[in-house]
């Protein structure tokens, strides 16, 4: 396969950035999106250029360090996928690929495609955990019966991999689908709920410091989470902030 | 830890938003079934128009709540707005919303817009002649030349095919700020539940039915001048 990649090439956090066209040759279908773009690296070091930076880790699809949006997309046009899963089947012969860093205020860019998601980290250290204290007496897990339907929803919620996607997708650069994730994965399960209005509310207020904007229920998270995280995870976060907002306080 | 008011949250506002919408939601619906007998029968139009306007708790206690959710559903859309845009400073060249969401679910601000500058016509067309009949030359009578005036007055309106045009226009533009809302609004208070899908098919109902009832009135009270 023959490309044209237009790659968004930005130096550092300061540098204004620009968009640059690189043909490329000889690519495999085979070969996954990340692979296409070790092949373009490759070869520009062989020319004594800079190599585009873009974030990578597992390439299986469970890590959520790739990102890039791709043709308008966040990593690109198959749905369900990370873009490590991507594969270059998906694109044609001659394509031109628009390749661009996930774009929000709350995730800078460090350096061309790769991004600052600690955003992400800040929220979930906000509350998205459950307090085990090492009293020693500490109780058997299985010792609390939980309905097979909230544990699976729980699970459903804890399979977000933080990648970003969501905020990416979102018009509105929304972090919404993943906090409501973070949320849900405890408000569903009996250890959770003990600390779940404080976990809501410090969740969203962390949320809403980054400067994300806010939810306009478009449906773009969803449709693009490599996941399929639900926004009935964002319904359920609504839920349990209003639910701890409007609480008597004692 | 974070304990400040609920509505002063992102999930807050949005709350705050759908209870607004709800609420003109409703007045829409009321709004349209008194219309409709314009078309049907002028005289209960009549009598219906002048029970609205005259009515102290309409008058006092509904007509100022209805204002504050206009202009506060108007002020709290335009305040998100302005944040939901600076969250993203810099742009994508190439953005393919129409592959994950809807075009109404995107350009709710842009039919909002249109709706209001509806508003502002619909206002200078009837609200503030009737402010000026009754509360400031004083006439609550409702009458002219020894009849209900309500009628008379509107088939004079919609006699000009340009304002049935605008009317027309602005009607399908909340027909799409509808279908996005309607079920939007009860995903921002939370309610993703077993009757969602049902409410929502309600909610799709609703969006068409009710602006299509108020573009049939407008057409019909046209046709009327003509003859």
């Amino acid at each position: 396969m023959n490309l044209t990649l237009k790659i968004w090439r930005q130096k550092n956090a300061d540098d204004k950035g620009q968009m640059v066209e690189y043909p490329i040759s000889d690519i495999s279908p085979d070969m996954s999106f990340l692979e296409m773009l070790d092949v373009l690296n490759e070869g520009l070091v062989a020319k004594d250029e800079a190599p585009v930076a873009f974030d990578h880790d597992c390439r299986e699809g469970i890590c959520g360090m790739c990102s890039l949006h791709i043709n308008g997309e966040p990593h690109g046009p198959d749905r369900g996928v990370t873009t490590c899963q991507l594969h270059m089947r998906s694109f044609k012969d001659g394509d031109t690929i628009y390749i661009e860093p996930f774009r929000a205020k709350a995730f800078p860019i460090i350096k061309d495609l790769v991004v600052d998601r600690s955003a992400f980290d800040r929220i979930q250290h906000a509350g998205g955990y459950v307090s085990v204290n090492t009293s020693g007496n500490t109780q058997d897990a299985n010792s609390l019966p939980v309905p097979k339907a909230d544990a699976d929803m729980a699970f459903d919620a804890a399979t977000c991999i933080g990648c970003g996607a969501c905020v990416a997708a979102c018009k509105n650069s929304s972090a919404m689908l993943f906090t409501s994730a973070k949320v849900s994965q405890y408000a569903l399960l009996p250890q959770g709920k003990i600390e779940a209005s404080n976990r809501v509310q410090n969740m969203v207020a962390q949320m809403d410091a980054e400067g994300f904007g806010n939810c306009s229920n478009t449906g773009a998270c969803e449709a693009e989470c490599p996941k399929g995280i639900s926004l009935e995870n964002i319904a359920r976060m609504n839920r349990e902030l209003i639910k701890a907002k409007s609480a008597v306080k004692h | 830890m974070s304990k400040s008011g609920l509505f002063k949250s992102s999930v807050g506002r949005k709350f705050a938003m759908a209870l607004s919408a709800l609420f003109l939601m409703i007045f829409l619906l009321q709004h349209l079934v008194i219309n409709i007998t314009a078309v049907f029968s002028p005289d209960t139009f009549n009598e219906l128009s002048h029970f609205m306007g005259t009515n102290p708790a309409v008058q006092f206690l509904a007509q100022p709540i209805l204002i504050f959710a206009v202009v506060f559903h108007f002020v709290m859309g335009m305040y998100l707005e302005t944040q939901n845009r600076a969250a993203r400073p810099v742009s994508y060249k190439n953005y393919k919303g129409g592959a994950n969401s809807s075009w109404m679910s995107r350009n709710m601000a842009i039919s909002g817009l249109v709706i209001l500058a509806f508003l502002v016509l619909h206002f200078i067309d009837f609200w503030f002649p009737e402010i000026n009949t009754k509360y400031i030359v004083g006439d609550m009578s409702g009458m002219h030349n020894g009849e209900y005036r309500y009628y008379e007055e509107l088939l004079h309106k919609f006699a000009n095919p340009a304002r049935v045009i605008a009317y027309v226009v602005a009607f399908g533009l909340l027909a799409l700020h509808l279908l996005h809302g309607f079920g939007s609004a009860f995903q921002s208070m939370g309610q993703n539940n077993k009757y969602i899908d049902g409410l929502k098919k309600f909610g799709v109902f609703y969006s068409i039915a009710v602006p299509l009832g108020f573009i049939l009135i407008a057409i019909s009270l046209y046709v009327t001048t003509l003859n």
